[in-house]
């Protein structure tokens, strides 16, 4: 019995040993780059850096396919902290794809909704409910203010409402802010 | 000599693991819709196979056989299974990404890929030495590449086929193994016992 216990326990350690070796000898690193200027951008998925997503943004800019100027949702603030990680001269937003704004979202009119499905399919983060021919609805804290499903709503529907500052949301103006508007 | 040369024909075709013994059906039928990845899981299952037939082996005679622990013998070659996938995992993945994305969950899958396991135990059964041992278990996975990518080739071909409705899918690829199982029932007579 104790034999049995020992020797199933040493093979086990040895395995486990050779399987640690293997992990760091065969591992495989993924751009850690990608990853941090993943966190900074803002994830809204709206596309108007005429990427994908903000994913595929953070890919184009690793590589130097980007320039780091082209996030409007992000502003300035996005803009300055990836100038500040890859060491490049912080430079204006490109107006080509868009001006920075307050941070909006959208509401669906439900009572000319006709229920045709298109927004849910062009929504980046599934922040629209509905089913065809049903009442659609926004999801309000999953909505990025891309506003991507407005183009395809067929009875135009849809409208852009800015996320005002309620007691619930409002927090102490940070010093990263501060020093943006300043700067 | 003939003896290792007898090994690797019956193992290859007469008895077939998966057409004859019929072991290791999943991944036979999971991956083997197009060429390539039939081609990709063969080359993994063939290093598993083989491997894993040795170190069982090895692990049985020098650990299990002198403790007297041969009850463990299914347990611990799991273990060792196990270990060696994982291992060809890593590889795959360090080595070639495409191929790991193409054979997705069938890859790890093939720890309970019950060849695997029915090879390293029969070589035990069959009191092999170590040269017969690492001979059945290569001819047995060459085996079983062989018919996978036989198999995978006739998929190909029979997808653009006009095949009946009620056929369609996977009930014309399991009436397609039972033939080619039938096709290497022939080979039984290729060598005697």
């Amino acid at each position: 019995m104790l034999a049995a216990i020992l020797a199933l326990a040493i093979l086990a350690i040895i395995f486990g040993l050779l399987l640690g070796y293997g992990a760091i000898k065969f591992k495989v690193e993924g751009d850690p780059v990608v990853d941090q200027i993943d966190a900074i951008l803002p994830q809204t998925q709206c596309g108007q850096c005429t990427f994908a997503g903000c994913r595929p943004y953070a890919e184009a800019i690793a590589k130097g396919e980007a320039d780091i100027n082209q996030c409007p949702p992000g502003g300035e603030t996005v803009i300055l902290a990836l100038a500040d990680l890859l060491g490049r001269d912080p430079k204006p937003l490109n107006a080509e794809h868009g001006t920075h704004g307050e941070k909006t979202v959208v509401i669906i009119d439900e009572q000319v909704c006709i229920g045709c499905t298109l927004c849910i399919q062009a929504c980046p983060v599934d922040a629209i409910l509905g089913a065809a021919k049903h009442m659609h609805t926004v999801i309000k804290s999953e909505c990025t203010g891309c506003n991507l499903c407005i183009p395809p709503c067929p009875v135009d529907c849809i409208h852009i409402v800015p996320v005002g500052t309620t007691l619930q949301t409002w927090t102490w103006p940070s010093p990263r802010d501060e020093h943006v508007h300043s700067a | 000599m003939t003896e290792y040369a007898l090994i690797l024909v019956s193992t290859i075709l007469v008895n077939n693991f998966v057409l004859v013994k019929f072991l290791g059906l999943c991944p036979f039928l999971g991956v083997s819709r197009k060429l390539e990845t039939a081609m990709g899981m063969a080359s993994a299952t063939t290093f598993v196979l083989t491997l894993s037939a040795v170190l069982s082996w090895v692990v049985n005679t020098y650990l299990l056989a002198p403790l007297q622990l041969e009850y463990l013998q299914t347990l611990t070659f799991i273990l060792v299974i196990a270990v060696v996938v994982q291992l060809t995992e890593m590889i795959v993945h360090k080595t070639s990404p495409l191929l790991y994305k193409v054979l997705g969950i069938y890859l790890p899958l093939i720890t309970t890929n019950c060849a695997v396991l029915g090879v390293a135990l029969l070589n035990i059964q069959q009191e092999h030495n170590f040269i017969q041992t690492f001979l059945y278990g290569f001819g047995a996975s060459l085996g079983f590449s062989l018919v996978l990518i036989l198999f995978a080739a006739m998929r190909e071909r029979i997808m653009v086929a006009d095949v009946p409705t009620p056929f369609k899918g996977a009930s014309i690829a399991l009436i397609t193994t039972g033939l080619m199982s039938m096709a290497f029932m022939g080979f039984a007579g290729l060598i005697k016992g």
